[in-house]
């Protein structure tokens, strides 16, 4: 996407990009590297010594059977996360967008659960829905509804998706109520004089104006759940039961920051990376052509 | 404020301000590197400001680094960057990986040597110190919190079940004459289980002097591989899952996750570590019992001792000989009759020494806390076998997430209790094999 | 605004309010959790309403620094959340600026590369960062808690989305008008961004807040902790037991400072775009 006016300058371009590159190359690009140059390593964790192995991680990742099914475990999840937030945070943002008396109540409400840190929301994930002390989960076995994520999969899929999308709800919230309150009220006003009902409106309008918003979270929804929902998933189920709720980067975390095998971590990684980008690449080619600037 | 004097104000903020370590300049700082977070971690301060006053030639430095997985990450971290702490907290199933780590640590029997610190290792309890002992009589790491597996038994739900409140049933068939009649009579959740592979596997082999891994559990090499697929464990796991079939076993996750379930009185009998002995005393309402670990009656010879769970206490080398002297007092101190017997009493952990053993017996703690020296017991009874020493598996974590993996799934019904087992060691296996690769 | 009055809008609020009650839950459970005692929270069910225990548990919270008071862990956190948003909004403003509104060669590479720092788990990366930020003699620092996480493609790639969406005739106007670049960011960029700085403040100070593995890394002493630390400290080991509901007063009071924020903000948000439209 590119703008058609720009500035001609040749210098200050770099200038202004300067401190975030410099930032990322110190702290991100070169223990990046660092980290992912050991999957060519059969490392020790404390640096004492490091073999070189070729591609020997990756063979080892790539013949594992269970190694692939969390590929089918990452796409359920990721887009069960994604979507769930998503919708969750439009419907919400769109019913605060119409609401002046109290909007400032709504959002701060709204944007509460955010402020939770994550090791306090997975106990009080616990105190909700585990099985034994859960209050909820006391609640449903009262109403003869099986919960049981401790030994069923597909409830501790559940289990971990509720968890994981319940904080990027509120973070969705913020940025497409933002995104809605930029659409132009006179636009809006200029189709109910026209006699378009809510629903239409806000499709036919609103939302086609919003789609800058929509396509800057779903990509960031997506990496969201693919990268930063492992600790959720280790304070709740450890990637059980079974292997039930083991995603990609779980395994990641799993293997090189619990079991210290740097190797097939870094090896993962790069799987990871590469899938990502992929992903990210198709998502500007063919998602952003749809995206009304 | 405006967001402009927002920026002014972080900015002010962020520059530049080291904070400067200006602790009392004549002492000589140690820096212990820790996992004991709630009141564990307050007993632990209290051990280190005790020593802190006890001298005034060093000053302990004591930090929380997260949990047991975060506190070693941290030691790798601060060891490649060159500032690592003196001491560091691991847990047991990073044993294999620190004794690998040849340049990175200093073995406790030789740092106590070259301080010129008096020490006796016979003083450990063999059971216990044997664990992070080689097969030479070396002590590479000094114990600090170190359980083994017990039995607790809910009092209430068995008188109200109609049985003697005061039954111990000292062997699986036992427990499950019990679990039926509990069941019969309406108590809902029987039994259930912490730390699945440490109690039913790991412990069920040394308890009975079958092998876990072969080269004596790994002590004697790292081209060890598991064979805890033997007749025994296969029938105790068939045992297990057939309850868990019939209702008599109810999975309360993995760790201590079913620590709630006995706690709250839902679940009538509980094998869980001594070290749990605090929690259920503090948030049971009802009486409890403790008991020694069931076992199979018809292996021979059996039981023999359970092994340990924990942490120990790992020196890491790179720094002055004149700081060792004052991580070497700490050890001792940490390991004095008086420390270890009040640890002991305070959290339910083993004593490290028999010295604390005895002390603690001399002061009517057993008497008056009936069931408390049950591990301690179980755990002496007999000298410890290869067997029945411990375990030293690299990769160990990652064993045991893959034990409870197919545990989950032989629970569940989905997998056969030998499958499971046989499965679990395959991939196991080649856990070990990557281990043994990478510290070659 | 349109249709003032009516049964949409109350559905909308009983819609509202239904999806704040079920967000809201855990929060307000952890609120009833803080003021009980320790067995009526372990009892099952746990109580639904709160108990009479308030005072004393948070008392107790507040009284009971692990080491390091309070107050001292409170300013730790606020300076390195602060940081953190300011740094990262200031930085990917500029570099977002330049990649919309300038061409020049590796202009998509910059962004790319930017990019890619959402692509690889911290944890994977943690040891060789710890590893950087030692040599440059940062432990213990707020430098040294703040700069390593000051790099975010999040920002930026929200500026990007937003600077596309301002209309071109603006920057045409300012040529005309014999602006350079540095005015037009400073008199119209900078303003109309406003909504967005304000969400992008929000969430960014709630990050920073929140940050828990890093600076338990690359802290070794009491006096750096911050308060997501000190909670981490108050929950029980495994197989131990603890007083909950301190712990979850405490976990309440952690949560007051980044809702004052939002709070605060609410105040730019009122004033971005909106205004400037009517």
């Amino acid at each position: 996407m590119e703008k058609r006016v720009s500035f001609n300058n040749r210098a200050l371009p770099y200038l202004l990009l300067f401190p975030q590159l410099a930032v990322t190359a110190v702290f991100f690009f070169w223990p990046a590297g660092q980290a992912l140059y050991q999957s060519f390593l059969r490392p020790d964790p404390f640096g004492l010594s490091a073999r070189f192995v070729g591609l020997e991680n990756f063979r080892y990742i790539l013949t594992d059977p269970l190694y692939l099914q969390s590929f089918a475990t990452t796409a359920i999840f990721t887009s069960l996360v994604t979507f769930v937030a998503m919708a969750v945070a439009l419907f919400l943002a769109a019913m605060a967008d119409q609401v002046i008396k109290g909007s400032g109540v709504y959002r701060t409400l709204i944007v509460w659960p955010y402020a939770v840190a994550p090791a306090v929301a997975g106990v009080m994930w616990m105190f909700m829905l585990q099985p034994s002390i859960g209050v909820i989960a006391f609640y449903m076995k009262q109403l003869g509804i099986t919960w049981n994520p401790l030994l069923d999969g597909q409830d501790a899929m559940l289990l971990v998706v509720l968890a994981s999308a319940w904080k990027q709800v509120s973070y969705n919230f913020l940025f497409f109520l933002a995104g809605m309150q930029a659409v132009p009220r006179s636009l809006i006003e200029a189709a109910a004089i026209d006699g378009a009902g809510r629903w239409r409106r806000f499709w036919t309008i609103i939302f086609p104006l919003l789609s800058p918003t929509t396509f800057f979270l779903l990509v960031i929804n997506i990496v969201y759940a693919f990268f930063e929902t492992f600790g959720v998933i280790h304070t709740m189920t450890s990637g059980g039961p079974g292997r039930a709720t083991t995603t990609l980067v779980y395994k990641v975390y799993a293997d090189g920051f619990v079991g210290q095998d740097l190797g097939s971590s870094a090896a993962q990684s790069v799987i990871l990376m590469v899938v990502v980008s992929v992903l990210t690449v198709i998502q500007f080619r063919y998602i952003e052509r749809r995206v009304h600037y | 404020m405006s967001l402009r004097s927002i920026t002014m104000a972080a900015a002010v903020a962020t520059a530049f301000v080291p904070i400067s370590g200006a602790m009392a300049q004549d002492k000589t700082e140690i820096q212990w590197w820790h996992a004991m977070s709630g009141r564990l971690g307050d007993l632990l301060q209290q051990q280190v400001e005790q020593f802190n006053e006890s001298q005034d030639e060093y000053e302990v430095v004591a930090t929380y680094k997260g949990t047991y997985s975060e506190t070693l990450n941290a030691g790798i971290a601060g060891f490649r960057a060159g500032e690592q702490p003196h001491i560091m907290q691991v847990y047991e199933v990073g044993t294999a990986t620190m004794m690998a780590a040849k340049g990175a640590i200093k073995p406790v029997y030789q740092l106590m040597e070259e301080a010129n610190e008096p020490f006796d290792p016979n003083a450990y309890l063999a059971a216990v110190a044997g664990y992070y002992t080689t097969t030479d009589g070396e002590m590479l790491s000094l114990p600090y919190n170190s359980s083994t597996p017990v039995l607790y038994i809910n009092q209430q739900a068995l008188e109200e079940a109609g049985v003697d409140p005061d039954t111990k049933p000292e062997t699986w068939p036992e427990v499950e004459e019990l679990l039926v009649e509990l069941k019969e009579n309406g108590v809902e959740c029987p039994f259930t289980t912490a730390w699945q592979s440490w109690i039913h596997l790991e412990n069920l082999s040394s308890y009975h002097n079958q092998p876990f891994a072969t080269e004596e559990n790994g002590f004697a090499g790292v081209d060890t591989e598991l064979v805890f697929n033997g007749e025994l464990q296969n029938k105790h796991i068939a045992m297990l899952a057939d309850w868990a079939d019939r209702g008599l076993f109810t999975y309360g996750g993995r760790g201590s996750d079913a620590g709630p379930l006995f706690r709250s009185g839902e679940c009538a009998l509980y094998t869980e570590s001594s070290a749990g002995y605090a929690g259920v005393k503090a948030e049971a309402e009802f009486p409890f019992s403790v008991s020694s670990l069931p076992y199979w009656p018809d292996v021979e010879g059996a039981p023999y001792n359970t092994i340990i769970g924990g942490a120990s206490l790992w020196v890491m080398s790179g720094h002055d000989d004149a700081e060792y002297v004052g991580v070497a007092k700490l050890l001792s101190f940490l390991s004095s009759p008086e420390i270890q017997a009040q640890w002991h009493q305070d959290t339910g952990y083993l004593p490290i020494t028999n010295a604390a053993y005895e002390l603690t017996k001399e002061s009517g703690f057993y008497e008056e806390n009936p069931g408390t020296d049950i591990a301690i017991i179980q755990m002496t009874g007999k000298e410890p076998t290869p067997n029945s020493k411990g375990l030293r598996l690299g990769s160990f974590d990652q064993i045991r997430a893959v034990i409870n993996e197919e545990l989950e799934m032989v629970w569940q019904g989905d997998k056969d209790p030998s499958a499971g087992l046989d499965e679990a060691i395959s991939r196991g296996n080649q856990l070990l094999r990557r281990f043994e690769q990478s510290v070659e | 605004m349109v249709e003032k009055r009516g049964v949409g809008t109350v559905l909308t609020h009983v819609a509202l309010i239904l999806g704040i009650g079920l967000l809201c839950f855990p929060l307000y459970l952890t609120f009833v959790g803080s003021t009980h005692t320790s067995r009526d929270v372990l009892s099952v069910p746990m109580p639904l309403l709160p108990g009479d225990q308030m005072v004393r548990n948070y008392t107790v919270a507040l009284t009971s620094g692990v080491g390091v008071g309070v107050a001292k862990m409170l300013a730790n956190s606020m300076v390195m959340a602060l940081g953190i948003a300011v740094g990262k909004i200031a930085i990917s403003m500029l570099s977002a600026y330049a990649i919309v509104y300038f061409r020049f060669p590796f202009r998509m590479a910059a962004f790319w590369a930017i990019f890619m720092t959402l692509m690889l788990p911290v944890e994977v990366r943690i040891v060789p960062t710890f590893e950087v930020v030692a040599s440059l003699n940062m432990l213990n620092s707020y430098t040294g808690l703040i700069l390593p996480l000051i790099a975010s493609a999040t920002a930026t790639f929200l500026f990007r989305q937003f600077f596309l969406t301002v209309p071109d005739e603006l920057v045409e106007a300012a040529r005309v008008d014999g602006a350079g670049p540095m005015r037009f960011f400073k008199d119209i960029l900078l303003p109309l961004s406003r909504t967005n700085m304000a969400a992008l403040f929000v969430i960014l100070f709630i990050y920073g807040w929140n940050q828990y593995l890093w600076p338990l890394l690359i802290t070794t002493r009491g006096d750096m902790n911050t308060i997501v630390m000190g909670l981490g400290q108050m929950i029980p080991s495994a197989d131990d037991y603890g007083d909950w509901p301190v712990t979850m007063a405490a976990a309440t009071l952690a949560i007051v400072p980044p809702v004052a924020v939002v709070i605060f903000m609410q105040r730019l948000f009122i004033k971005g775009l909106v205004e400037s439209e009517k």
